[in-house]
């Protein structure tokens, strides 16, 4: 089974802060992390090559540094990656990142499964996998929370609902979103990691897929930022304090303050 | 084995250009909930006769499939000026991609200018379907919604890295401009005067996609969705044992509002995941949300940091939940709890719920 898992560098997001004078984002010094999401799809990949053979190719669209985070896929057992690198892929909203990394995968050829993490924890838009579903013509599952059964034509899935969940069947060739594999993503052991040493990271630019000037990157993207600001902060907490009784008593006040006892 | 996709390169037949004529409408597109309109919708349509007000643009229901009974009179309360249907020849509600084909087709002749739909499963995995065969721009999980007069553009606010940051995002150069919206961001309004809407149907046949197969769909109860809720009173691990939540359950009744959960509550199997708040469940919008014994890891606070009012209640001082607390209240939750319900005016649940 020929499985691919798109991946995402995306700054941590928990370490992000403002700065409080500028009310702007403090960005330097924030560790770059691979997407937690997409390492739920990692594991999920590696956890279906384990059952039925075949091989787990990562692909990430971003800056060269990003190649480490490929490495450290392929020390856990992904047999290739691909880093889709180019000036021109900088900048790009959801529709542009979707065409060049359809493009990258129509370069890689067959596979049976592409895996997808949810959304990227920056943007957090969830639009990216069902876009390249969209581009490459092919059905979709998203929130994606449990393999079922694999086989080496099809796949039984659980899919996260917002109040419940369904069970869906699909032949392959399919792309998925997924919410959370059953595992957390597995460590490196010392044979995996020497045994990646042999295992390329392809690096791919606009001329290598074929893909459209005008369609990649801040040129391609119908959205544009037109400004930046950090939400109000909220105030410090206030405690309620005293006996049981009052603190009963203070958050009944509170609620009824706020509207949220009819009486 | 497999054939290599191509990916779509030509212009499709749908794919809509600016030099056509004026685009002046405004599509909701109506989510179903069982035989009821989905509220995110009517919060949608409200904001929409806003919208629309200032860019003198009609507000067009659009229902994806058969317009249900009931549909028609929900709609005209809250300010549809049309109901347009999209149907299929063949119907198949489980198919995203059959649905995503035809309302390209619809946008192809009706020409709205801004489609919006809720933030939702549905939404969220209907729009970008939509989104990318239009090769238009869509925002996710939008906060605000506003017209820039001059240029008759639509804002859209977001959130993003975690919600640390809002960003205001324009569609300036391709229509229709799309947008998705959570639960519960907008309030929902009916009319003064509901009046009867014109309905439209438009009927296509896409070339019949293979698309995943619908085995099963399990749903605890279809009035357990969370993100509906003005009140969640969530549990997390402090709880200390599954019978914890029949006292959540208890507080959560008495105030007419739901019970959440944290991850760690649900991977420890005291509560189904449809309760789960937090980055890989739920992000929910309520009035209140009351976090008990949940220590506030930041992918909890993901989830419900949009809560108008957050209220801990934890043994921790420490416990990070109190930095994003509005209110908190230290001590043991078996003793809070029970003081609070005591507290509680006795009028029954019914009394208590928002409307």
């Amino acid at each position: 089974m020929n499985i691919i898992v798109c991946m995402k560098q995306v700054p941590d997001t928990q370490k992000v802060r403002i700065d409080p004078e500028r009310g702007t984002l403090i960005r330097k010094g924030v560790p770059a992390i691979t997407n937690p999401f997409d390492e739920s799809g990692l594991e999920m990949a590696l956890e279906l090559k384990e059952t039925l053979g075949g091989s787990v190719t990562v692909l990430t669209m971003g800056i060269p540094d990003s190649e480490c985070m490929l490495r450290d896929a392929l020390s856990l057992g992904a047999d290739s990656g691909i880093l889709l690198t180019d000036a021109s892929f900088s900048g790009a909203d959801t529709l542009a990142t979707s065409y060049t990394l359809s493009k990258g995968i129509e370069r890689i050829g067959n596979f049976d499964l592409l895996i997808f993490g949810k959304q990227a924890i920056d943007g957090d838009t969830a639009q990216v996998g069902p876009e390249v579903a969209g581009l490459l013509d092919l059905p979709l599952i998203t929130f994606v929370s449990g393999v079922i059964e694999a086989a080496d034509t099809y796949i039984v899935v659980e899919r996260m609902l917002d109040n419940g969940k369904e069970i869906l069947r699909s032949d392959f060739p399919l792309v998925i979103s997924v919410v959370k594999a059953a595992n957390r993503l597995r460590m490196p052991s010392i044979d995996r990691i020497i045994g990646s040493f042999n295992r390329k990271i392809l690096k791919y630019g606009l001329q290598d897929i074929g893909a459209e000037e005008g369609r990649c990157g801040l040129k391609g993207s119908p959205t544009r930022v037109k400004k930046i600001f950090t939400p109000k902060q909220r105030s410090r907490v206030e405690y309620l304090d005293g006996s049981l009784e009052e603190k009963g008593r203070g958050f009944v006040e509170l609620i009824r303050e706020k509207g949220l006892l009819v009486l | 084995m497999t054939e290599v996709r191509k990916v779509r390169t030509q212009s499709r037949r749908y794919h809509t250009s600016l030099e056509r004529e004026t685009w002046v409408s405004l599509w909701v597109i109506i989510e179903k909930k069982k035989e009821e309109v989905h509220p995110v919708t009517l919060e949608l349509l409200t904001k929409g006769r806003e919208l629309c007000a200032d860019l003198q643009e009609t507000l067009v229901a659009v229902i994806p499939g058969a317009i249900g009974e009931g549909d028609e009179h929900v709609l005209s309360l809250f300010g549809a000026q049309e109901i347009l249907e999209v149907r299929t020849m063949e119907e198949n509600p489980a198919s995203f991609d059959l649905y995503a084909e035809a309302l390209c087709m619809a946008v192809g002749e009706e020409k709205p200018s801004i489609i919006l739909a809720g933030a939702t499963a549905f939404g969220r995995t209907l729009m970008p379907l939509l989104a990318v065969r239009l090769r238009t721009g869509l925002t996710a999980d939008c906060t605000e919604l506003d017209i820039d007069r001059d240029r008759k553009l639509l804002l859209q606010t977001r959130p993003a890295f975690g919600g640390n940051i809002l960003a205001v995002i324009e569609c300036a150069q391709s229509k229709p401009q799309m947008a998705t919206v959570r639960p519960h961001v907008f309030k929902m309004a009916k009319v003064e005067n509901a009046k009867k809407p014109v309905i439209r149907c438009r009927s296509y046949s896409p070339l019949l996609k293979r698309s995943a197969e619908l085995l099963e769909r399990v749903v605890e109860d279809e009035k357990t969705d969370i993100t509906q809720a003005d009140i969640i009173v969530a549990g997390g691990r402090g709880l200390g044992k599954p019978e914890g939540f029949e006292l959540l359950h208890t507080l959560a009744d008495s105030l007419g509002g739901m019970t959440g959960a944290s991850r760690g509550a649900v991977d420890l199997g005291w509560i189904s995941p449809v309760h789960q708040v937090g980055q890989t469940g739920h992000t929910v919008n309520p009035k209140l949300y009351l976090a008990c014994g949940i220590s506030g890891a930041v992918q909890h606070i993901t989830g419900m940091k949009g809560a108008e009012m957050i209220i801990a209640i934890n043994e921790d001082p420490e416990a990070p939940i109190f930095e994003i607390a509005d209110y908190g209240i230290i001590g043991d939750l078996y003793d809070i709890i029970p003081a609070i319900i005591e507290a509680l005016p006795k009028g029954g649940p019914s009394g208590n719920r928002s409307v």
